[in-house]
């Protein structure tokens, strides 16, 4: 789960580590406000869970106030289209208001799982305040990566490493060290997936700050920290994925026009795969997921067609614990109660109760193509787009 | 023969009272696989199917029935304490269907087992099976299995089923079929079951599924390089995945370029593997491999 930076920062403000003196605003005139009692200067930062905010112009430096509540106006209330965003882009309904800062130097800083040493690492580089995906692939000696063990967690001599890789200079390297420290902390303290500062910056003045603040949190553990499911912005995804989240469906929205409902994730990306390798484009991933009966099949299907581009849908199901008769009865309820948002339906079943559930969709009355493999199903979408 | 799971293996299931585990159980049992015991901790005494012992700990399952094996349908937030549980009772071979457990208890769980000579799958998996044997230890549907020389390894579970289906539709067996789960840190990686299905007399070749996400794959690659003596076909699901967005599996994001499917493929063909180009290919891609 994406959280916004300013309630990053508050949590690494709880846990000692250091940020920029700011305020959330949700008016202009807060941010003016905010921008005065700053001295009359300020960085106006649109809250938005997408990278590439200062390219895309959520970003400013502002030097007055009123400067700070013509900015604000801009930005309050429009959708922010970054780099990262689909075309729509996302609500900006909050602004970080912050004091300015005279960089000295700046780098990158982060924790996150690791699949290869199957454990927590910590990156960081030189390069600071760029796309660090850039620089591990155009100067891959610029990364540092240390890995924690689970057990010892981050140990003092790992900070020192890190900070002198980085080459800073002698008399912060302690003070860098306990920054790392407390940033673990954070990363273990809150089931982080990721937590990353980009950039971590010294100031003129010979400080240490977290001028911006990321923080992923693990979706799957989220049953053990209230506080932090409770900061979760439904506003920033699609609402089909905040939708599909209520009833325990994996959803993800994507820009194609071929709706997708099936049963298991890696099923589910091998069925848009098929959709690819056909020449149409995938509208959503859809993992019905787990314990699924007739009302979750039905919803799942609302879900899909919540999409206004989807013109047709493509339906795999691999009965095993899911049978197939039950998803059968799922999508003709629901097609038959909506019959003016329904679309074709492309069907494939196999497994679990397959021939009951095909002769439930045959004699349903709805406008149905049922195939036998997915290559019949590719050939059908191309036939029927 | 066949790798991890034979008909010396005595079942054990955790979690066998629950909702999942009893109808696991069931099935398993319906196969052929010789279950001995379950445990739920505070219904010891209680019988299962009529003849199955359930045991307050694993410790009286090892003890009174000789469990060997473990497969754990307990909720995300005790399974680690489960696999933690199964490990200390000295049980060699662990499955973990339990999908949603929080990375940092599975971390802890890698970190427990390192030096210990234990095998786990998954977490967030459908288990293994092998058809020769009878022995089933996971949810997969298991009439769609056939004994035969192939090993199936994935990171899925449906998308192992409908390679499975489409293997037994063209009449190829399989020896033994291992999903690994779709977590980004898993009891056990590719190369760690690639290098069981090496040593395996009773298997010819091999079908590897893996998806987006991670560097496994490549890792599977290098392995299969060096080492690997028998044929091996790959399909790689998620060529149509955006990045940064996580597609269901825990494990499968794209967060950098070696995570895309076009790089997977890539190292794995440079290991002389052959790609499998769409997933409705699996059976013939195999067919030509091994023919």
């Amino acid at each position: 789960m994406k959280i916004h930076e300013f309630q990053s920062k508050a949590i690494f403000a709880k846990y000692g580590v250091p940020i920029p003196e700011g305020l959330v605003a949700t008016t202009p005139d807060e941010a003016g406000e905010i921008t005065r009692g700053l001295g009359g200067k300020s960085v106006i930062k649109a809250q938005v869970h997408a990278g590439g905010r200062g390219k895309a112009g959520g970003v400013r430096l502002v030097s007055s106030a009123d400067e700070a509540v013509d900015f604000a106006s801009q930005l309050l209330g429009t959708n922010l289209v970054t780099a990262q965003t689909g075309s729509e882009g996302v609500p900006v309904r909050k602004i970080l208001v912050e004091e300015t800062i005279e960089v000295a130097d700046e780098f990158y800083l982060a924790f996150l799982v690791d699949g290869s040493t199957e454990g927590v690492v910590a990156i960081a580089s030189s390069e600071g305040g760029v796309d660090i995906e850039e620089v591990a692939e155009s100067s891959p000696e610029k990364i540092i990566r240390i890995s924690v063990d689970p057990v010892l967690g981050l140990q003092p001599f790992q900070g020192r490493k890190i900070a002198y890789a980085l080459n800073i200079q002698p008399d912060l390297v302690r003070s860098m060290s306990s920054v790392l420290a407390k940033l673990y902390d954070v990363f273990v303290s809150n089931d982080c997936s990721l937590v990353e500062i980009n950039p971590l910056v010294i100031t003129k003045e010979n400080k240490i700050l977290a001028v911006d603040a990321k923080i992923n949190i693990d979706d799957d553990a989220l049953f053990r920290h209230k506080d932090l499911a409770d900061l979760l912005d439904s506003e920033q995804e699609d609402p089909g994925e905040t939708e599909a989240r209520k009833f325990d469906i994996n959803y993800v929205k994507l820009e194609g026009d071929v709706g997708c409902i099936v049963n298991g994730a890696g099923l589910a990306m091998a069925t848009m795969d098929v959709v690819l390798s056909g020449g149409s484009k995938p509208a959503n991933f859809l993992d019905i997921g787990g314990g699924a009966d007739e009302e979750k099949v039905a919803n799942a299907l609302r879900i899909v067609l919540m999409d206004s581009d989807v013109k047709l849908v493509l339906i795999n199901i691999f009965g095993g614990i899911l049978r197939c008769d039950v998803a059968a009865r799922g999508f003709v309820q629901y097609g038959k109660m909506n019959p003016s948002i329904m679309r074709h339906m492309v069907v494939r079943m196999l497994g679990t109760n397959a021939d009951e559930g095909r002769k439930i969709l045959s004699e349903s009355g709805l406008n149905i193509t049922l195939v036998n493999d997915l290559a019949g199903a590719s050939k059908a979408i191309s036939a029927l787009l | 023969m066949g790798i991890l799971v034979d008909g010396n293996t005595r079942l054990v299931i955790q979690g066998i009272t629950g909702r999942e585990g009893s109808f696991h159980a069931k099935r398993c049992r319906e196969y052929g696989t010789n279950l001995v015991a379950g445990v739920t901790p505070g219904r010891g005494g209680q019988m299962f199917d009529d003849d199955i012992p359930v045991f307050n700990s694993v410790d009286r399952a090892v003890v009174e029935k000789s469990a060997n094996c473990a497969l754990i349908f307990v909720p995300p937030a005790f399974a680690a304490d489960a696999i933690f549980e199964a490990v200390d009772s000295g049980i060699p071979t662990i499955a973990c269907i339990t999908e949603g457990i929080p990375v940092k208890d599975t971390i802890a769980v890698k970190r427990y087992i390192r030096d210990k000579s234990v095998t786990l799958v998954g977490p967030n998996c459908p288990g293994m099976i092998n058809p020769g044997s009878k022995a089933k230890v996971g949810i997969m549907p298991g009439n769609i299995h056939k004994p035969g020389r192939m090993g199936v390894l994935s990171r899925s579970g449906t998308l192992t089923y409908e390679a499975v289906g489409q293997l037994t539709g063209l009449g190829i067996g399989q020896s033994t079929c291992v999903g690994i789960g779709g977590d980004p840190v898993n009891g056990s990686s590719f190369v760690d079951i690639l290098k069981l299905f090496n040593d395996d007399p009773d298997t010819d070749g091999l079908v590897m599924i893996g998806e987006i996400g991670g560097s496994k794959e490549q890792e599977a690659a290098d392995y299969i390089k060096e080492n690997f003596n028998k044929p091996v076909a790959a399909f790689i699901a998620g060529r149509s995945a955006p990045t940064g967005k996580r597609m269901g599996h825990a494990g499968a994001v794209i967060t950098g370029r070696s995570a895309r499917a076009e790089e997977k493929e890539k190292a794995l063909s440079n290991a002389g593997v052959s790609i499998i180009p769409s997933p409705s290919q699996i059976g013939a891609t195999v067919t030509e491999l091994m023919s």
